[in-house]
């Protein structure tokens, strides 16, 4: 079993959910972005540079449907972050050895 | 605090709804929103401010179809019909998000002291503007 997966919920501009998450996952750990949590990855935000900062040894992903409700389109979003599908999403989850949830 | 306009029927306050919500993450928005838009329908004096997550609530080209709820996005754009002709955003919220003015929705009013052309509807304020917004409000109502 590969490395957890850990996924944020919560807009990183109201709670600091990111910022823990950042924090205290270890390298090579994927995350995953859904709901207010998509927000961070737009281009130009103030986390911009810290998920850069987290991109050089983990991955970071968002949810598409997450983002396309609320108007982001893919081509805005910080460099290197992938968009997945629900399909990719529970993918993610069977793959990674387990699954945490910062809410 | 400024006297308010007295009318037949009533007394005009001057409402000011403050949203702070991001839209799809909680229901604070739409309600928020809706209660908006029921002051406006009551000849109150209405006015809305955008600030923090709130701006994410204009963001244009909201398609919620994936996620299964409501595109209520589009209901933003009955606010000038309703007569509400304030719409505030806070610059700094939307720098901070990295989302430009341009990628709000393009709400308009008909200006009916002008020939009933359409008007933007939404102006960009910088907080010490806001600040002032906030102290001249006779209600304010917080999303």
């Amino acid at each position: 079993m590969s490395a957890i997966l850990h996924t944020v919920n919560k807009s990183p501009f109201e709670k600091n959910s990111l910022a823990t998450c950042l924090r205290l996952s270890l390298p090579g750990s994927h995350i995953l972005l859904i709901e207010d949590g998509v927000y961070a990855a737009i281009r130009g935000g103030s986390m911009s540079d810290d998920l850069k900062r987290a991109m050089s040894d983990r991955t970071v992903s968002v949810l598409g449907p997450d983002l396309r409700a609320r108007g982001i389109t893919e081509d805005g979003l910080v460099d290197g972050v992938g968009v997945v599908g629900y399909d990719g999403f529970v993918h993610l989850a069977a793959e990674s050895s387990k699954v945490q949830s910062w809410m | 605090m400024s006297e308010p306009d007295s009318q037949a029927g009533g007394t005009v306050k001057k409402f000011l709804y403050i949203n702070r919500r991001a839209p799809h993450g909680s229901n604070y928005a739409q309600e928020g929103l809706e209660v908006a838009l029921i002051g406006a329908a009551f000849d109150q004096d209405v006015a809305m401010a955008f600030l923090d997550d709130g701006v994410f609530q204009l963001k244009s080209n909201q398609d919620t179809a994936e996620i299964g709820t409501k595109n209520f996005s589009a209901t933003y754009r009955a606010l000038g019909d309703y007569d509400v002709k304030k719409v505030y955003v806070e610059r700094e919220s939307l720098e901070s998000r990295g989302i430009g003015e341009d990628e709000l929705m393009p709400l308009v009013y008909e200006d009916e002291d002008d020939d009933w052309e359409e008007k933007p509807l939404i102006s960009v304020v910088d907080e010490a503007e806001l600040r002032e917004i906030i102290d001249q409000a006779d209600v304010i109502l917080n999303f």
